[in-house]
C-alpha cells in the first residue's frame, strides 16, 4: 500500500545516493576542484561519450587541480530526462554541467536550473560560429542563452530504393503531397505483400518519435497548428488534427504501415533499422537525419549497402501547398548548473567539449547536423555520409516543438490520439473530439484556442 | 528499587529504538511527504519545480474530473480481484490441500516449482512473463508446437496477462501460509466429522475453513496489500497500455508524477492508493476480529 511512495523514495534515495558519492570528495579546497558532468549512454549511443572523455583529457592537462567527474545515465530519452530532473532537484545533487534536451529548456529554465550563460557567451569568440537557429534553441522565456547546441537534426523520408523500384516507382522518389504516398505505398503493396511499404509510428510506447516523426509531419503540413505562437495558445478543433489522423488511420487499415501490435511496441525503431530496412521487408520510413548513425561502420545496425540501398525524400505537405515540405527539428545542449559552485570552470569545460576538435567528431559520429559553421564547411564533415547535403536541406522547411512546461502533456495526449486511432478505438473525429477534451481539462481553458 | 523499576522498563525499550527510528524515517516520512506533496503543486520541471505552493485539493477535484482515473481505479480493483484475492488465495488454498495428501515427493516437487517463481526478483520475474505471453514468446511457441495460433496476448488481452503473471509469481506466498495453517488442524475432529457421516466437501466447509479462518484474513490482508501494490511486473510487461487498458493507480501515479513531471497530481494518485488499501485492510481485520468472539 505504501509502494508508490517507495518509489519515490527509492529514486529520491537513488538520487540522494548518487549526490553523496558524487560530492563528498568536493571539499571547497581551491586546489582540487571537481566538476560533475552527466549526460546520456547507451549501448548504441557512445558518440557522447567519446566526446566527453576526450573533452575531460584536454582540459584536465589544461586546468591543473581541477578534476572532471563523468557520470553517464544509461537510460533511454525519458528515463534519462527524469532522473537528470531528479537530480535537479537538489542542489546537492545538481550537476555543474549537463546533457539537456531542447524541448526541455524552457520549463527547466523556468524551474531555476539552468545558469544564465549570457555575460560568458559574450567572451568567447567561437560563438559567433553558431548560426541563428541553433542560438534560439537555448533561449529561456526572458530571452537569455542558457544552453549550448550540440548539434541539430531534420527529418524526412527514408526509402529502400529497391523495394520502390520493384514496384516500379521512378526514382529519385519525391512525393508532392499526401496522396501519391498512400499511393505509391499502394503500389509496393501490390508488387509484394509480404513489405511494410510506409511506416510512421504511432501510439504511446515510442513517445516522442511519434509525434516528432510522424504526426507533427503530418500536421505540420496541413493549414492548421498545433500551438498558436502570437495568441501562445494551443489549438483544438482543428481540421487538420482529424486530417492528420485520418492519413494513419488509412496507413494502419491498409496494412501500409506495421501491425498496431507492431507500432505499440517500444522497440518498433530498433526492428526498422535494424531489420525491414537493411532486408528490404520495409518501403520506406519517417525518421531523423540521423539514421545514417545506426548503419554506419562500429553503428548499432552495421549495413554496407545503405548508402546505395536509400534514399532521402522531402516530407510532403498536405496537398503539396507552400513551402512544399515539412520537417521537425529538436537537437540536444549542453548546460551549467544554476548552483554550479564553480560555474566559470564548468562553462570553461563546456566550451572545450564544444570546440571545433570535439564538435566535428561528435557531429560526425552521431550523424548530427551542424550547428557551427565551421564545422559545416570542414570536408570531412560534407563527406561524413552520402545523405549529409539531403538532410541539411531540410533545415529550410523545419519545425520546432513549443517547448513550453506543458508541452510534455500535450505530447502525451497526441500520442493516446493516434493510439486510439490505429488500434481502431476511435474514430479520426472521436479521438480528435478527446485530445481536445484532454488539452481542455489538462491545461485550461484559458490556454486554448478553439478553432 | 520501586523507584528504579519503571526505569528499568523503560530501559527494555531502548533496543527497540533504532528499529522504531529507521521506521519512521523510511517509511511514515515518505508517506506523510507524499501526502502533504499531494496538496501542493509541486513539479519535476517548471516554475513550481523548486518552490511549490500550496493548492488545497485542487489535486483531489482534478481526479475527479480526470477520466483516466476512475477506469484506473477499476483496473486496480479488477486486478486485486482477480489476481490476489480468487487467484492467488485460492490456487493457494486448493495447492496446499492436494499437498498434504499427496505423496512426500509429488509434494515437493510441486512445493519447489510454486516456490520458485517467488524466489524470483520481482524485475526477473517481470522479464520472465513478458518473454512468455509476447508475441514470439513461449505461450505462442508452445501454442503453435499443438497446431493451434496464438494471440498478441500482451496487446489483445493485457490484463488478463499481468492478472496470470501474477498469480503465478504470488501464489507460491498464500500456499505457504496455508500449509502451516492445515498442518494445525487437529486430526481428530476431522475424523470425527467423518464418523457423523460428513462428505469431503463438508467437512472442508465446516471443519476445516472455520479452523483457519485466521490464517485466510492474514493471507488475504497480505495478498491484498502486496497486490495494490504491484508496479514492475506490470509496467515491465505493457507499461500500462495499449491505450491505458492495464494503468492501474501505481502506474498511473508514477505516469502523472514521472512522465508529465507533474508530482502533485502523481502523489494525490498515491494517496487514493492508500486509502484503497485501508478499506480493504479494514474489511480484513473485522474478519479477524470476528473469529475470536
Amino acid at each position: 500500500m505504501h509502494r508508490p511512495a517507495k518509489i519515490l523514495m527509492a529514486l529520491l534515495s537513488a538520487a540522494v545516493l548518487l549526490a553523496t558519492s558524487a560530492c563528498s570528495p568536493e571539499q571547497p579546497a581551491a586546489e582540487n576542484r571537481v566538476l560533475k558532468i552527466v549526460y546520456q549512454k547507451t549501448d548504441s549511443f557512445t558518440a557522447l561519450d567519446t566526446l566527453f572523455k576526450d573533452a575531460k583529457k584536454e582540459f584536465e592537462a589544461a586546468n591543473q587541480g581541477t578534476t572532471v567527474e563523468l557520470q553517464p545515465i544509461e537510460a533511454n530519452d525519458d528515463d534519462y530526462g527524469t532522473k537528470l530532473a531528479l537530480a535537479l532537484r537538489s542542489t546537492e545533487t545538481a550537476p555543474d554541467v549537463f546533457y539537456e534536451d531542447t524541448f526541455k529548456v524552457r520549463s527547466d529554465v523556468d524551474a531555476g536550473y539552468l545558469l544564465k550563460l549570457d555575460s560568458y557567451l559574450e567572451k568567447w569568440d567561437d560563438w559567433k560560429t553558431y548560426n541563428e537557429a541553433a542560438k534560439a534553441a537555448g533561449t529561456g522565456d526572458d530571452g537569455g542563452i542558457y544552453a549550448v547546441p550540440l548539434g541539430t537534426d531534420t527529418r524526412g523520408i527514408w526509402y529502400n530504393k529497391k523495394v520502390l523500384q520493384k514496384a516500379g516507382i521512378s526514382l529519385p522518389w519525391q512525393p508532392r503531397n499526401w496522396d501519391e504516398i498512400l499511393d505509391a505505398a499502394r503500389k509496393m503493396k501490390a508488387a509484394d505483400p509480404s513489405v511494410v511499404p510506409f511506416n510512421m509510428y504511432a501510439g504511446k510506447a515510442s513517445g516522442e518519435g511519434t509525434v516528432m516523426q510522424s504526426f507533427y509531419e503530418l500536421l505540420y503540413g496541413t493549414d492548421s497548428q498545433l500551438y498558436d505562437q502570437q495568441e501562445k495558445k494551443w489549438v483544438v478543433g482543428s481540421q487538420g488534427f482529424t486530417d492528420s489522423l485520418a492519413f494513419l488511420k488509412t496507413l494502419y487499415d491498409e496494412k501500409l504501415a506495421v501491425t498496431p501490435a507492431e507500432a505499440l511496441d517500444a522497440n518498433v525503431w530498433k526492428k526498422v533499422f535494424g531489420e525491414w530496412l537493411p532486408q528490404g521487408k520495409m518501403g520506406a520510413v519517417v525518421e531523423g537525419s540521423y539514421s545514417p548513425s545506426f548503419w554506419q561502420k562500429d553503428g548499432s545496425y552495421e549495413w554496407e549497402g545503405y548508402a546505395e540501398d536509400m534514399g532521402v525524400a522531402k516530407f510532403p505537405t498536405q496537398r503539396g501547398q507552400e513551402p512544399g515540405g515539412v520537417s521537425m527539428s529538436g537537437g540536444w545542449t549542453l548546460a551549467v548548473g544554476a548552483d554550479s559552485a564553480h560555474p566559470d570552470q564548468a562553462f570553461q569545460f563546456m566550451t572545450t567539449a564544444l570546440n571545433k576538435k570535439n564538435s566535428l567528431a561528435f557531429t560526425i559520429a552521431s550523424s548530427q547536423i551542424a550547428v557551427r559553421s565551421d564545422v559545416a564547411a570542414e570536408p570531412d564533415y560534407l563527406a561524413a555520409n552520402p545523405f549529409v547535403k539531403d538532410v541539411s536541406e531540410l533545415v529550410s522547411v523545419t519545425h520546432y516543438r513549443p517547448a513550453t512546461a506543458d508541452y510534455p502533456r500535450i505530447s502525451s495526449a497526441v500520442q493516446v490520439a493516434t493510439e486510439a486511432v490505429i488500434t481502431g478505438a476511435l474514430s479520426p473525429e472521436a479521438a480528435a473530439e478527446q485530445y481536445d477534451k484532454t488539452i481542455r481539462d489538462q491545461v485550461g481553458d484559458a490556454k486554448v484556442l478553439q478553432k | 528499587m520501586g523507584a528504579s523499576k519503571p526505569f528499568r522498563q523503560q530501559l527494555r525499550l531502548l533496543p527497540v529504538v533504532p528499529s522504531v527510528l529507521l521506521l519512521l524515517l523510511f517509511l511514515a516520512a515518505p508517506v506523510l511527504w507524499s501526502f502533504h506533496a499531494s496538496f501542493t503543486n509541486a513539479a519535476l520541471t517548471g516554475r513550481n519545480a523548486r518552490n511549490p505552493a500550496w493548492t488545497g485539493l485542487d489535486n483531489y477535484e482534478r481526479l475527479l474530473t480526470d477520466s483516466a482515473f476512475p477506469a484506473s481505479v477499476f483496473l486496480t480493483v479488477v486486478f486485486v480481484v482477480a489476481s490476489a484475492i480468487v487467484g492467488q488465495n485460492l490456487l493457494g488454498l486448493l495447492i496446499a490441500g492436494l499437498m498434504t495428501r499427496a505423496r512426500k515427493p509429488v509434494s515437493a516437487v510441486v512445493g519447489t516449482a510454486v516456490v520458485a517463481a517467488w524466489v524470483l526478483p520481482e524485475i526477473v520475474a517481470a522479464f520472465a512473463a513478458y518473454a512468455y505471453f509476447s508475441k514470439d514468446g513461449t505461450l505462442n511457441q508452445l501454442l503453435a508446437g499443438a497446431g493451434w495460433s496464438g494471440a498478441d496476448w500482451l496487446y489483445a488481452f493485457p490484463m488478463v496477462a499481468v492478472v496470470l503473471a501474477n498469480i503465478w509469481r504470488g501464489t507460491a506466498f498464500s500456499m505457504l501460509v496455508y500449509r502451516a495453517a492445515l498442518a494445525d488442524v487437529p486430526q481428530d475432529i476431522s475424523e470425527a466429522a467423518l464418523m457423523d457421516g460428513a462428505s469431503g466437501w463438508q467437512r472442508l466447509v465446516f471443519v476445516t475453513l472455520p479452523l483457519i479462518r485466521s490464517s485466510i484474513a492474514t493471507n488475504l490482508m497480505l495478498v491484498t496489500l502486496q497486490t495494490l501494490a504491484v508496479f514492475t511486473l506490470i509496467w515491465v510487461m505493457t507499461a500500462g497500455g495499449p491505450s491505458n487498458t492495464s494503468t492501474t493507480l501505481p502506474v498511473l501515479a508514477y505516469q502523472e508524477a514521472f512522465k508529465f513531471g507533474d508530482i502533485g497530481y502523481g502523489t494525490a494518485i498515491a494517496s487514493v492508493l492508500i486509502v484503497l488499501g485501508l478499506v480493504f485492510g479494514i474489511a480484513y481485520v473485522r474478519l479477524l476480529k470476528g473469529d475470536k468472539r
